[in-house]
């Protein structure tokens, strides 16, 4: 059953149900690493149709184990896509209006070339042979995906947490391809706690004995426990205490007393080892140590000189930043010092705060106040841009 | 609005007609357009200027500028409410204090700066007025009038802290914690090498008041001052 998911999971790393833009020897990815990665490929999904200016383009930009299948049907979960509540016919993000793209990150798990796919050079998965990935070099991938769709300039790029980095990113490397711009729970720099949470992820996946050294697929076997246990202490920092209370409390779950062992006397208990479970069957244990990785690497400042403001000089950029106020991943003092190096640029820049108790996962739920700014900055930036009403 | 202030006594008799008129027109005072003052500003700012609007409120100056001067407009506004429903009506507004977050500004990036009734709510009214003038290549600022007559009758025939119809809040809960009159906005001026390029004061009913009156007349009868400034 283990090595049958792990096929499954491998197969959707190769063969994705995606469609799939594959880029040979003539057209490697220059990577942060110093090295060049080739071939690989970029498995993405698209929404709408592409005007005939080619300026009705967004891009969007997923988090830390997120895909591509932002508006579908997940193929692998069967879960609706992770920001269907956004994005669709009629919706915030009109597909009748709007061609969106999205696609998975170079070193995801779901198509694009990452460390479950397999390496040509060995005809083995990757595992940790694979490179280093950083932020800039997703968006060096996706630009590539961009021009394949003849598009000059994206009229808007969009993303929360790890997606919100690459939207800065690209604000950042390709101004002038971007007319707009929404990093959403984000900041310019993964913080010295953030880095110390994902590593005691990646620690919890490495002492899992399944993971052999990152050769697991060889062994058919998977870390299957150690990536369960970092899903699980990740998931805290998604949410806040407030949400935590409000939802679990103290309650017990399916008992009338506490046992006096260590089953999972809490629902609080209850429900993390169910994230842990549903997310090893759905994520590559290694993707998920690069993509920890990429965040952790990621400071824009720190590339311009340490001056954020040099990192967006002379851009012509709308940008639109969101951030919560119960999130302490990404707390809104990370969006404020993005702003405050805008406001040095001379950019056009708004920033909403939105009050919720729903922590950092709340860029990925109903939450009207953040539908309402997204609408409103979408709307303004397609009259400015001549896409109408 | 007003260039000079010379004005000589034999005026007396024109400023007691007006004096009367101005009390009787303001005893009839009505609800009118609570913000009178955001017209006289949109006046002052030529079309396709790049304006900054400090204390946006729920963005009314901004988007009166928008429609009439299709001026490239931002916003500063420290309610998070105001910030939201801006944005949400397509408006470049951020959340911020005037008092903290004007330094991350670059020098002369706008060629108006606008704060709209908000310098007797600041911390530091000179240091923003400063920032203003060093962000803008022209500073916009209106501001209630704590020397109108109202308010002195209200002090001294009450002895209490007025409450008026436009300072509406007791003392203890007013945001507004730097009062000032406009001779002492024109002081301020000139302590911070401001030029004050065009004033014009308002009465109770939002009328501007005739630019042939003396300073002492405006300070008495304005209810509300908008200046121009340069440095």
């Amino acid at each position: 059953m283990v090595a049958l998911r792990a096929r499954k999971t491998n197969n959707e790393a190769d063969q994705p149900s995606s469609p799939v833009l594959r880029f040979g020897a003539d057209k490697p990815l220059k990577l942060d690493a110093g090295t060049l990665l080739s071939p690989f490929q970029i498995a993405y999904q698209t929404y709408g149709t592409l005007n005939d200016a080619r300026s009705n383009a967004i891009l969007v930009c997923h988090a830390l184990t997120g895909d591509q299948h932002v508006a579908n049907t997940n193929p692998v979960t069967g879960k609706p896509g992770w920001w269907e509540v956004l994005i669709g016919p009629g919706k915030i993000i009109d597909t009748d209006r709007f061609f969106v793209i999205s696609s998975n990150v170079i070193g995801g798990c779901l198509g694009s070339t990452g460390p479950a796919s397999t390496n040509p050079a060995t005809a083995k998965p990757y595992g940790l042979d694979l490179p280093i990935i950083t932020i800039r070099d997703m968006v060096r991938a996706q630009l590539m995906l961009v021009e394949h769709f003849g598009i000059e300039q994206l009229f808007s790029v969009l993303g929360g947490s790890m997606g919100g980095m690459q939207v800065l990113q690209w604000a950042s490397s390709y101004p002038e391809r971007v007319f707009s711009a929404l990093p959403i729970a984000t900041g310019a720099r993964h913080s010295s706690q953030n880095i110390a949470f994902h590593e005691v992820g990646r620690q919890a996946v490495m002492a899992d004995p399944d993971w052999h050294g990152g050769k697991y697929f060889e062994h058919g076997k998977r870390p299957e426990k150690g990536l369960a246990v970092a899903r699980m202490a990740a998931h805290i920092t998604y949410l806040s205490e407030a949400a935590l209370h409000r939802k679990f409390g103290r309650n017990l779950q399916d008992r009338e007393a506490l046992t006096f062992g260590f089953d999972a006397d809490f629902q609080i208990e209850s429900y993390l080892r169910h994230q842990g479970m549903t997310f090893v069957d759905r994520f590559d244990a290694n993707s998920y140590l690069y993509m920890t990785r990429a965040m952790d690497y990621f400071d824009l400042a720190a590339d311009h000189g340490g001056r954020l403001a040099d990192a967006f000089a002379g851009t012509k950029t709308r940008f639109c930043l969101v951030s919560f106020t119960s999130d302490w991943l990404f707390p809104t003092e990370e969006s404020r010092s993005v702003v405050h190096a805008l406001n040095a640029a001379g950019a056009s820049v708004s920033f909403v705060e939105i009050e919720t108790d729903r922590g950092h996962d709340a860029f990925l739920l109903d939450e009207p106040e953040l539908f309402a700014a997204i609408k409103g900055f979408i709307a303004s930036a397609a009259r400015a841009r001549g896409l109408g009403a | 609005m007003r260039q000079a202030s010379a004005h000589g006594p034999e005026k007396l008799q024109t400023f007691r007609i007006g004096i009367m008129r101005q009390a009787r027109a303001e005893r009839m005072s009505v609800n009118r357009a609570q913000r009178v003052d955001l017209e006289v500003v949109a006046d002052l700012i030529p079309p396709q200027s790049r304006v900054l609007d400090v204390g946006s409120g729920d963005g009314l100056l901004l988007e009166l500028l928008q429609a009439t001067k299709k001026v490239d407009g931002r916003g500063l506004e420290l309610s998070q409410r105001g910030v939201n429903e801006c944005v949400a009506r397509g408006l470049s507004v951020i959340q911020g204090d005037a008092d903290k977050d004007l330094q991350f500004y670059p020098d002369k990036g706008f060629d108006f700066v606008v704060l709209s009734q908000t310098l007797q709510a600041t911390r530091n009214p000179k240091l923003v007025l400063d920032e203003l003038l060093r962000i803008g290549n022209r500073a916009i600022v209106s501001f209630p009038n704590f020397g109108h007559w109202r308010v002195r009758f209200s002090l001294l025939f009450n002895g209490r802290m007025p409450v008026t119809r436009d300072l509406p809040y007791s003392w203890y809960d007013t945001p507004n914690i730097h009062f000032c009159t406009i001779r002492d906005f024109v002081n301020l001026c000139d302590e911070l090498g401001a030029t004050v390029e065009k004033a014009t004061a308002l009465d109770a009913n939002g009328q501007r008041i005739g630019f042939s009156m003396p300073w002492w007349f405006w300070n008495f009868f304005g209810q509300q001052a908008v200046f121009l400034l340069k440095r």
